[in-house]
């Protein structure tokens, strides 16, 4: 069977690997390249790297880190943070990763998505959308509102309107990411995965909020998503991906085994 | 030393990485004429199948790798690769592959998520040195929206389950291929990789 993905984000900024708590970025988390081993030896099925700090230095400095890790790590390398064109994205995929996670270009410019998936092929364009919850009455049902820019600023798109445009223009996977819940280690956004989950055709992956096993296995089961991100509390080893993955098989998740 | 083949399709560097780092002499050829000294062949891809074909044509790619097959030589098809040893495609229209093996590569229903993405896992068949030490049951990584089933029970070495049982991994005397990333499927994709290019 298919098994369910757990996936540590690596924040980088100039070089160094930072924890973002409600989308700013304070304290330092260490050695990204480090870090990335560390995570590939316990048996993390993907790897992100965002950069944080958006600009062609910062792209650089990431792309040098993607180089470095992909000579001894071999699971997906996946990019994102700063991406502004098309030509952004070829420069990524060229530089090594896998897969391109494209936010707010695909706000200012929609064409990014389906240009990338038709050159590159929709498996290795991700639609990643900051999402804001917003207030609606007990009896109606919940609404977010798509936020760009590191989530500052908000657009005035419906969420759930949006992740079908980035579907239908080619987008192979989406990250769900609630500016709501991140870094605060609450939980994730439940509800917004499973109405995603229930939307679309391709696997969606749930990001922020992440606390402990039992919010992974939440989102995982309730909330309906295909992968989990999470970044503080395996940067900070509040949980282990072993202890991770065996809270969720034990709960009969499926999980690929961490290799012994 | 194994060439692996450049048609202008997708993230080759990755491929070749694990190669070298198994300590073996690996180099992506972009040129068919320069493969003539190759004894092993990867054929990687991850685009569509009727541009990944029209590109292995006009590049003389489909010959020289009959001639590589001929010969007895290793072949190994990843991803696109594999379902481009096969008979035929429908993915945006009908097309004919290099029909290296019979079979044929259709859609993912719609039972299920498309793309597939993700880890999943083997289920042994057909016997293989490919598959020394592999064990029943291993995860490897996929991406992949269309699958190939084989037409020959004996051609398929393993099959893997989402939403309907397909051919994972295909192969017969020097030929094989696999539908998900070994260079992504860290240690047991390294150990698919080692039983390659150790095949004589």
């Amino acid at each position: 069977m298919l098994a369910k993905r757990i996936i540590p984000c690596l924040d980088v900024k100039n070089g160094r690997n930072v924890r973002g708590v409600r989308f700013s970025a304070d304290q330092d988390a260490g050695d990204p390249v480090e870090l990335a081993t560390r995570y590939d030896q316990e048996g993390a099925d993907e790897l992100v790297f965002y950069d944080i700090t958006a600009s062609s230095d910062g792209r650089a400095i990431v792309m040098d880190l993607v180089q470095e890790v992909s000579e001894r790590v071999f699971i997906p390398l996946t990019v994102g943070g700063g991406i502004r064109t098309f030509a952004d994205v070829r420069e990524i995929l060229k530089g090594g990763a896998d897969k391109v996670s494209i936010n707010s270009a695909a706000v200012h410019t929609p064409d990014i998505i389906t240009q990338s998936a038709e050159s590159f092929g929709s498996q290795c364009i991700v639609g990643a959308v900051d999402v804001l919850r917003l207030e609606t009455a007990a009896d109606e049902p919940p609404r977010w509102e798509i936020h760009i820019n590191g989530g500052r600023k908000a657009t005035g798109l419906d969420a759930l309107e949006w992740v079908d445009e980035l579907v239908d223009r080619g987008a192979g996977e989406l990250v769900l990411n609630s500016i709501d819940a991140d870094g605060t280690r609450d939980g994730y956004d439940l509800e917004l995965n499973r109405a995603v989950a229930r939307r679309v055709d391709v696997p969606i992956v749930a990001s922020g909020g992440a606390g402990t096993t039992q919010h992974i296995f939440e989102v995982l089961t309730e909330g309906e998503a295909n992968a989990a991100l999470a970044a503080s509390i395996f940067h900070f080893q509040v949980y282990s991906i072993p202890q991770v993955k065996d809270f969720l098989a034990d709960r009969g998740v499926v999980v690929r085994p961490y290799a012994a | 030393m194994i060439a692996v083949i450049d048609y202008g399709m997708g993230n080759l560097r990755s491929v070749e990485k694990a190669f070298q780092y198994l300590g073996y002499e690996a180099q992506i050829i972009t040129d068919a004429s320069e493969l003539t000294d190759a004894h092993h062949l990867v054929l990687p891809g991850d685009a569509a199948f009727g541009d990944a074909m029209r590109n292995l044509r006009e590049g003389g790619w489909d010959q020289r790798i009959d001639d590589h097959v001929e010969r007895g030589r290793p072949f190994l098809g990843i991803c696109v690769g594999l379902q481009l040893m096969f008979a035929s495609s429908e993915e945006m229209g009908q097309h004919a592959g290099l029909g290296l093996l019979p079979g044929r590569c259709v859609r993912f229903p719609n039972s299920e998520k498309v793309p597939q993405i993700g880890w999943n896992q083997i289920t042994r068949h057909t016997a293989s040195p490919l598959l020394e030490g592999v064990e029943d049951g291993s995860f490897f990584y996929f991406v992949h929206s269309y699958y190939v089933q084989a037409e020959n029970d004996d051609d398929q070495l393993a099959t893997t389950d989402y939403g309907i049982e397909y051919t994972s991994i295909a192969g017969r005397d020097n030929v094989f291929g696999v539908q998900f990333h070994p260079e992504k499927s860290q240690k047991i994709g390294l150990k698919l990789l080692t039983n390659f290019a150790t095949l004589n």
